[in-house]
C-alpha cells in the first residue's frame, strides 16, 4: 500500500481576482479509496479539474506526478489516455443513445472496414455492465434508466477506458440509499481489482464507511490528510476541520409554537403529464399549521417533487383532482402566478434548472417572483428599491458575495440556495415548500439553511420540507409524512419517528399497503 | 471563499491610465462594441472623404432606419430565446396593404398606415399563437411566415409594384423638419433638439451614477465618466451640425429616437421586459417564478409584428412604392444587428442599445462600401465576416470572464 500512484505538489491555481488553490498537495496511494472533503467553494472541484486536464498545464503552478512520471495534461483526453477518468456530478451521457453507444462514445470499436462492429460493441458492453452489476439491456436508451443506473453506466464507460485512477465528484448526491449502497459496494469491488479511486462527497457517513484515507481542503488549502483506520478520526473531527470551527450540533434548536391550520390538502390525485392513465400522486391528504415544519420523506421516484409542484399552481401533471384549503377556504390555484398571489412558495430541488436564471445577477433573481411589489402604478420597476431589497436579503441570509450585482452563476451551491430562499421570502408566503433545501451544499451552509427554516417557522409561516435525508427530516421537522409510490404511507409526530421506522414506511409497496388496509 | 474574493470597490488606482485600462477590460463587452463602431467610422472617414459629408450622414439615417426599427423587435424576440425570420416578408405585406388602400382605393394616407399596423399586429398574433400556445419553435413558425406573407404580399399587389404615394406618406421616411426656428444656412431647430437630447442624456446618466453610488455599487471612475459623456456630446453635436447644414432634422429620426427610448424603457424598466429576460435565461425557473411564459411569448411576437409593420410603412415610404420583393433579406440584417450588438444566441442576454449600435455598424459598413464603389458581391462577404467575428469575440469574452456578463 506504500506504492504512490499520484502526487500533486504545491498546486496553485489563480482565477482573475481569486486564488482558488494555494499550495495544495495531495498524495494518493495505489489501490486505495481516497476521500476529499471540504465545504463548497473550498477548491475540491478545481483541484480535480487541474488533475484531469480541464485546466490545462500552464494555467496553474505546481507539479503532478502520476505513476512516477511528471505529467502535463493539456486536455481531458490527455489524462484519460494515462488512465485518469473523472465522473462529474452532472452526468455526461447522451439520453437518446443506448447504454452501449454511450459507453463507447468517442471510443468506437471498428471492424476492418472502418464501420462500427455492433455485435462486438454490445458484447463488450454486456461484460462491462456485468462488472458494475447493472442488469439492463445494452441497447436500452439511457433516458429510460434512473439516475443511479446512469451513474453505473458512467463507471462502465470509465472501465472501458482501462481506468487506473477513477475520480467521482459527489457520486451519491442524487442517489437514494439503496443505489448509494450499491455504488459503494461497487467501489470496494473496483478497489480489489486494483483501481484507485478519489471520491469527493459531502456524505460523511459514506466516507467513514468506504475511504482508506481522507484529505480535507478548506479555503483552497490542504488542511490535513488522515488515514481512516485511526480511531481518532470521527465525523465530528472531519466537520470541524472542514469548517474550521467546532460545530456543536448539526441542527439548530428552536421553540415550537404551532398555530392554526394554514393549508389542508384533501384527496390530491395527479396524473403523469404525458403518459395518460399513469397515476403519479394517489389520493394524498395533508395539513400544515402556522409555525410548523412538516417533513415529506420519500425515496427518489416516490412523487415528492411531483406532489409539491402540482400543489404549486399545477406546475406539474394533468387531470389533477382534489381540493386545497388555505386558512379554511377552498381555493383553486390555476397557475404559478395564482399560487404566489395566494401566498404559496416552492423552492425547487434543482436550483440550476428550475430555480435560477444563471445569466442574470443576484438582484434580478431575488426579485423575480415578487416583481409586482417593485412596480409603480404605471408599471415601472423601481430599481433602487430592488437593490435595497436584494441587499436586505444578502444581509439577512448571509449570502457571501461582494455585491448583489454579481452574476448568480458565480456563487457556490449554498449561496445560490440562499438566493432561491430570498426570492421566495420576498413574496412573503404563508406556506413555503422547500424541496431538498440542502442538496449539494456543505455542512456549514446546511446549518445556516436550517436556521433560516426555523426563523420562517418562528415568523408564523407554515413550512414543508421535502427531503430524502432522514437525519435532516428528523432534525428540522415537527411532524413527518412518508411518501411511497405516490401515496402517503404514514404520518408521525417527530417525537416517535425513527430512521428505521420512516424507511420502512418509505419503502412500503402498493401490495403491502393493500394488505394493511 | 470570502477570504479569496477580490475587493469590489475600485480603489483609487496608481495611475489614471491603469485605472482606465482596468475599467475598459472589466467592461470589455459594452466598450468593445463602441470601440468597434468608432473604428469602423474612422476607417471609412479616412478612406472615403465623402463618408462624413452632410448629405451622406443624412442619407445614412434615411437608408437604414427600417433595419434599426426591425432590430428593436428582433432583439426582444432573440432575448426570449426565439427568432423571427418572417419580418422581411411582413415589410412587403404591410407596405402592400397600405399602398393598395391609398393608391388603388383612394383612402387617405393615415388609413393606409393604420391598416398596415393592424395587419402587422395580426401577423404577430398569428405567429405568437403558434409559438406560444402550440409550442412550435419560432424558427419554424417564422420560416412558414416568411413564405406565407411573401406570397400574400404578391397576391395583394397582384405581382406589380404600386406607387408613387402622395406627399404626406412620402414624407414619413423622406421628410425633414427644417426652418422652424430659422437659421442662416443651417437649421437651428435641429441643433436645439440635439442639444436638449444631449443634456437630457447627460442628466439621466448623472442621476443613474448618483443612484449607483448611493447603493455602494461599482461605477466608472469620474474622469472616465466625464470623458465618455463628453465624447457622446461632441459626436452627437457634430452629427447634428452636419445634418442641420443639409436638409434639417429627418422626420424618421424622430420616430426612431422615440421607439428606441420607449423600448429601452420597456425592456429595462417593466415587468414585461424583465419576464422576457427571465424566460430567455431559464424558461423553467421563469415559469416557477410565476411568469406567464405563453402570454409573454405571444405578446413579444405581436410586438415584433407591429414593429415590422412600422418598418413596412417606413420602407414603402422611403422607396415611394410597395413592391412584391420589398424587404427581402432584411430579417437577416436585423438578426445580425442584434448579435453584433451583444445578444446571446441562446437568449437571455441583449440590449436595445446594443442592437442599435450593431445595426449602425452594419449600416456604416454597407454605406461606406457603396460610397467606395466596392462591388456588389464583396459587401455581403464583409458583412458576414463581421458577424462571425463579433460573435466569436463575444464567446471569447464570456470565457475570459468565466460566466459573468
Amino acid at each position: 500500500m506504500n506504492d504512490t500512484i499520484l502526487e500533486m505538489r504545491s498546486i496553485t491555481k489563480r482565477f482573475p481576482g481569486v486564488v482558488a488553490l494555494s499550495d495544495v498537495s495531495l498524495t494518493v496511494a495505489r489501490g486505495e479509496i481516497h476521500a476529499i472533503c471540504g465545504e463548497n467553494g473550498a477548491g475540491k472541484s478545481t483541484l480535480m479539474k487541474v488533475l484531469s486536464g480541464v485546466h490545462p498545464a500552464g494555467t496553474y503552478e505546481g507539479e503532478i506526478i502520476f505513476e512516477g512520471k511528471p505529467t502535463r495534461f493539456g486536455s481531458i483526453s490527455d489524462s484519460e489516455r494515462e488512465g485518469i477518468v473523472i465522473i462529474h456530478q452532472e452526468l455526461a451521457l447522451v439520453p437518446y443513445l443506448s447504454i452501449a453507444e454511450n459507453i463507447f462514445l468517442g471510443n468506437e470499436q471498428h471492424n476492418k472496414l472502418g464501420l462500427i462492429d455492433w455485435g462486438h460493441v454490445n458484447s463488450l458492453a454486456y461484460d462491462l455492465l456485468n462488472r458494475v452489476g447493472l442488469h439492463e439491456n445494452t441497447t436500452t436508451p439511457v433516458s429510460q434508466i434512473g439516475v443511479g443506473k446512469q451513474q453505473l453506466v458512467e463507471i462502465a464507460k470509465a472501465l472501458s477506458k482501462n481506468v487506473k485512477l477513477l475520480i467521482l465528484d459527489e457520486p451519491t448526491a442524487a442517489l437514494n440509499d439503496n443505489d448509494s449502497e450499491h455504488l459503494l459496494d461497487l467501489l470496494r469491488g473496483l478497489k480489489n481489482e486494483g483501481i484507485t479511486c478519489i471520491i469527493i462527497s459531502h456524505k460523511l457517513n459514506e466516507i467513514m464507511e468506504i475511504a482508506d484515507s481522507t484529505t480535507i481542503i478548506r479555503d483552497g488549502q490542504t488542511i490535513r490528510t488522515m488515514p481512516m483506520d485511526d480511531p481518532e478520526v470521527t465525523q465530528d473531527l472531519i466537520i470541524k476541520l472542514m469548517v474550521g470551527r467546532e460545530l456543536e450540533q448539526r441542527f439548530p434548536t428552536r421553540n415550537v409554537a404551532i398555530g392554526e391550520e394554514v393549508m389542508r390538502v384533501e384527496d390530491w390525485t395527479v396524473h403523469h403529464p404525458t403518459q395518460s392513465g399513469r397515476v403519479v400522486i394517489d389520493n394524498a391528504s395533508l395539513t400544515v399549521h402556522a409555525g410548523e415544519v412538516v417533513g415529506i420523506a420519500g425515496l427518489m421516484g416516490a412523487g415528492r417533487t411531483e406532489l409539491a409542484m402540482s400543489l404549486f399552481g399545477r406546475s406539474y401533471g394533468r387531470d389533477i383532482s382534489g381540493q386545497i384549503y388555505l386558512h379554511g377556504q377552498a381555493v383553486t390555484l390555476h397557475d404559478v402566478d395564482d399560487a404566489i398571489a395566494h401566498r404559496l412558495a416552492y423552492a425547487t430541488e434543482d436550483r440550476k434548472r428550475y430555480g435560477l436564471n444563471l445569466l442574470a445577477d443576484i438582484k434580478t433573481n431575488i426579485s423575480a417572483a415578487g416583481l409586482k411589489q417593485l412596480c409603480s402604478k404605471i408599471g415601472w420597476i423601481n430599481s433602487n428599491e430592488e437593490l435595497q431589497v436584494a441587499d436586505h436579503y444578502r444581509g439577512q441570509l448571509n449570502i457571501k458575495t461582494p455585491s448583489v450585482l454579481y452574476n448568480v452563476g458565480k456563487l457556490s451551491g449554498g449561496n445560490q440556495q440562499k438566493v432561491v430562499l430570498s426570492k421566495w421570502l420576498y413574496t412573503d408566503p404563508d406556506v413555503l415548500i422547500l424541496d431538498e433545501p440542502t442538496r449539494g451544499i456543505d455542512v456549514g451552509a446546511k446549518y445556516e439553511i436550517y436556521t433560516h427554516i426555523n426563523e420562517m417557522a418562528a415568523n408564523g409561516k407554515a413550512v414543508i420540507v421535502i427531503s430524502s435525508e432522514l437525519p435532516e427530516i428528523l432534525g428540522v421537522c415537527d411532524r413527518v409524512y412518508t411518501l411511497a409510490e405516490g401515496r402517503i404511507t404514514g404520518e408521525l409526530p417527530i417525537g416517535v419517528a425513527t430512521q428505521e421506522h420512516l424507511m420502512a414506511l418509505m419503502t412500503q409497496e402498493k401490495s403491502e399497503q393493500k394488505e394493511l388496509r | 471563499m470570502t477570504s479569496t474574493t477580490a475587493p469590489v470597490t475600485s480603489a483609487p488606482g496608481p495611475s489614471p491610465i491603469a485605472a482606465f485600462g482596468r475599467y475598459f477590460m472589466d467592461n470589455l463587452r459594452t466598450n468593445g462594441i463602441l470601440l468597434a463602431f468608432a473604428v469602423v467610422v474612422l476607417v471609412f472617414a479616412i478612406m472615403e472623404p465623402t463618408f462624413l459629408s452632410k448629405s451622406n450622414l443624412t442619407n445614412l439615417v434615411l437608408q437604414y432606419s427600417y433595419v434599426l426599427i426591425l432590430a428593436i423587435g428582433m432583439l426582444m424576440v432573440i432575448v426570449l430565446g426565439q427568432i423571427d425570420l418572417s419580418v422581411g416578408s411582413v415589410i412587403a405585406l404591410t407596405g402592400a396593404v397600405a399602398a393598395v388602400l391609398v393608391k388603388l382605393h383612394g383612402y387617405p394616407w393615415w388609413v393606409g398606415i393604420l391598416a398596415a399596423l393592424f395587419v402587422g399586429l395580426l401577423v404577430g398574433a398569428w405567429q405568437g399563437f403558434w409559438v406560444a400556445y402550440v409550442g412550435i419553435p419560432g424558427f419554424i413558425v417564422s420560416l412558414g411566415g416568411l413564405l406565407i406573407f411573401r406570397g400574400l404580399a404578391q397576391l395583394v399587389l397582384n405581382y406589380i409594384s404600386v406607387g408613387p404615394f402622395d406627399q404626406t406618406y412620402y414624407n414619413i421616411a423622406n421628410g425633414f423638419i427644417n426652418g422652424w426656428l430659422g437659421g442662416n444656412g443651417y437649421d437651428v431647430f435641429t441643433l436645439v433638439v440635439f442639444a436638449i437630447a444631449v443634456v437630457g442624456y447627460g442628466f439621466l446618466q448623472w442621476k443613474a451614477r448618483l443612484g449607483q453610488l448611493r447603493y455602494q455599487q461599482e461605477v466608472a471612475p469620474l474622469p472616465i465618466f466625464i470623458v465618455k459623456l463628453a465624447i457622446v456630446a461632441v459626436v452627437a453635436m457634430l452629427f447634428a451640425w452636419q445634418i442641420s447644414h443639409h436638409r434639417g432634422l429627418p422626420f424618421i429620426l424622430i420616430i426612431l429616437a422615440v421607439l428606441i427610448m420607449v423600448y429601452t424603457m420597456v425592456t429595462q424598466k417593466t415587468a414585461f421586459g424583465r419576464h422576457i429576460y427571465a424566460i430567455g435565461g431559464n424558461l423553467n425557473a421563469a415559469e416557477l417564478s410565476g411568469v406567464k411564459v405563453k402570454r409573454v411569448t405571444f405578446w413579444t411576437f405581436v410586438n415584433m409584428g407591429f414593429l415590422a409593420a412600422v418598418a413596412g410603412v417606413v420602407y414603402s415610404s422611403r422607396v415611394n412604392a410597395a413592391q412584391p420583393a420589398a424587404g427581402n433579406g432584411f430579417e437577416l440584417d436585423a438578426i445580425a444587428a442584434c448579435f453584433i450588438g451583444g445578444a446571446s444566441t441562446t437568449g437571455g442576454i441583449g440590449r436595445v442599445g446594443g442592437a442599435m449600435i450593431g445595426g449602425l455598424i452594419m449600416a456604416v459598413i454597407s454605406n461606406g462600401m457603396q460610397l467606395m464603389g466596392v462591388s456588389q458581391g464583396v459587401q455581403p462577404v464583409v458583412k458576414g465576416t463581421i458577424l462571425l467575428l463579433a460573435v466569436a469575440f463575444d464567446l471569447y469574452n464570456k470565457r475570459r470572464a468565466g460566466g459573468s456578463r
